[in-house]
């Protein structure tokens, strides 16, 4: 990973030349050729390089968006770590929902590059001004969920997101190239689930078809809407922010999970679903996106609950938060004894 | 809380003998709680022996847009690289 100062907001604004007015017309024209040509080039762009304010906008609604799916997304599977079958399923879904939690962290992070603060950002999503991905609005019935959703949800995730890696955003990508080698991890296990189940009594396959037919379409639907329907695409394509259409990702997802859900002995709710010769891919059949529309708008069977759920976490959890700046303090007036980072700190030196 | 937490550079060895790399950045009130978030955020599975947490505003960096002049000098002497000299044909262990 290249090192990479994370400039704070204000840093950032006080520009190359330290003044808070922005560049004339002519210097704007030449970053922005410069901007340009760095994105051609395939090298990255880094927080402190000057960037088009609409570029910088879209990376802090996507990245934003991102993050904030990512900590809503411990939600639906905590719901089952208490009723978890045995210790062994029990560790590796703690393990994976703590993951969740640090690939909204990394993911925060990199959105902070781009000066905008930790607290707007949760703000934001609070007061349902910025959204998480739709799929999350969804409740988990059963047992069987935890497994559909580490199977489909997470493997729609992991195919949206490998190319991420090769995101033009310095920051967005290298925190991908992180969440990408966890999510495998998050992929196989749900998958290891349902085969369990699969491979258990009659109401235990039951389980595993009913859930994988609930998660199949909204998983689906997590590639956002076709390509002649999205808004974004065509610029996030240019900027290189994006490097694969909507349509096409998911049309990669349906050719990944036909021949994985065969070797489960499970089918995909889908009539359409058939291999077309010709194209070389599985043709399937239409999406309800009147349903996407509605889950997105807060219609779904879940999202008041996510969000209140949501909240209350963040305000109960705001005397640990005090408690620890109160120590921090305390501490820190308490002179040099301070921390256990002091020596280690001099002996680099 | 209405401000967050200061912002701290994250700096991890992933094995003995290699160079602390940056790994990102978290928040934290103060270096201890820095050092053990870290270690929750970025060594869950066992990526590093060792790690170092930096108050980002004790970073002093340089600008990128005074790149070209700030670096130009090294632009010029290619004769500090071993493939600017000529080594006749057959001499070995040069």
């Amino acid at each position: 990973m290249t090192p990479v100062t994370t400039p704070s907001p204000s840093r950032r604004a006080e520009g190359p030349s330290g003044t808070a007015e922005g560049p004339g017309p002519e210097e704007e024209q030449a970053l922005q050729a410069r901007f340009d040509a760095a994105v051609a080039a395939e090298e990255r762009i880094e927080p402190r390089d000057w960037m088009p304010d609409a570029y910088r906008a879209t990376l802090v609604r996507q990245i934003a968006q991102h993050a904030h799916s990512e900590i809503i997304g411990m939600q639906p599977e905590a719901n089952w770590i208490t009723r978890a079958p045995s210790l062994r399923r029990k560790a590796i879904l703690m393990a994976k929902v703590q993951d969740e939690a640090g690939h909204g962290l990394y993911l925060y992070g990199a959105a902070e590059t781009l000066g905008v603060s930790r607290q707007e950002l949760l703000d934001k999503l609070h007061e349902g001004r910025q959204k998480y991905s739709s799929i999350f609005n969804y409740p988990t019935l059963t047992w069987a969920d935890v497994g559909a959703i580490g199977w489909l949800v997470d493997g729609a995730a992991i195919t949206n997101q490998v190319p991420l890696c090769r995101c033009s955003y310095g920051p967005y990508a290298r925190a991908m190239v992180r969440i990408c080698k966890e999510e495998s991890f998050h992929q196989r296990q749900g998958y290891e689930l349902l085969l369990a189940l699969t491979r258990g009594t009659d109401a235990q396959r039951a389980m595993a078809q009913d859930a994988v037919d609930r998660w199949w379409w909204p998983s689906l639907m997590m590639f956002g809407p076709p390509d002649d329907e999205s808004a974004h695409s065509a610029r996030s394509m240019e900027w290189k922010i994006k490097r694969h259409s909507n349509d096409e990702l998911r049309q990669r997802f349906v050719d990944i999970c036909v021949p994985q859900a065969e070797a489960l002995g499970l089918s995909l709710p889908d009539p359409d679903l058939r291999w077309n010769e010709e194209r070389g891919h599985w043709d399937f059949g239409a999406i309800d996106w009147e349903e996407f529309r509605q889950v997105l708008k807060g219609n779904g069977p879940c999202n008041e609950q996510r969000l209140a759920r949501r909240r209350a976490a963040h305000e109960n959890g705001a005397w640990v938060r005090e408690a620890a700046a109160a120590h921090a303090a305390k501490h820190a007036a308490g002179g040099p004894r301070r921390s256990a980072t002091a020596p280690a700190a001099r002996s680099r030196a | 809380m209405s401000a967050d937490w200061p912002l701290w550079e994250v700096f991890v060895r992933s094995r003995r003998g290699l160079s602390h790399t940056h790994a990102g950045s978290l928040h934290a009130p103060d270096a201890r709680m820095a050092l053990r978030n870290a270690r929750d955020l970025f060594t869950r599975r066992s990526e590093g022996v060792s790690l170092w947490v930096v108050p980002s505003s004790a970073i002093t960096a340089s600008s990128p847009d005074e790149k070209d002049p700030f670096f130009e000098p090294a632009a010029d002497k290619p004769y500090r690289h071993p493939t600017f000299y000529e080594v006749p044909e057959g001499v070995r262990n040069l």
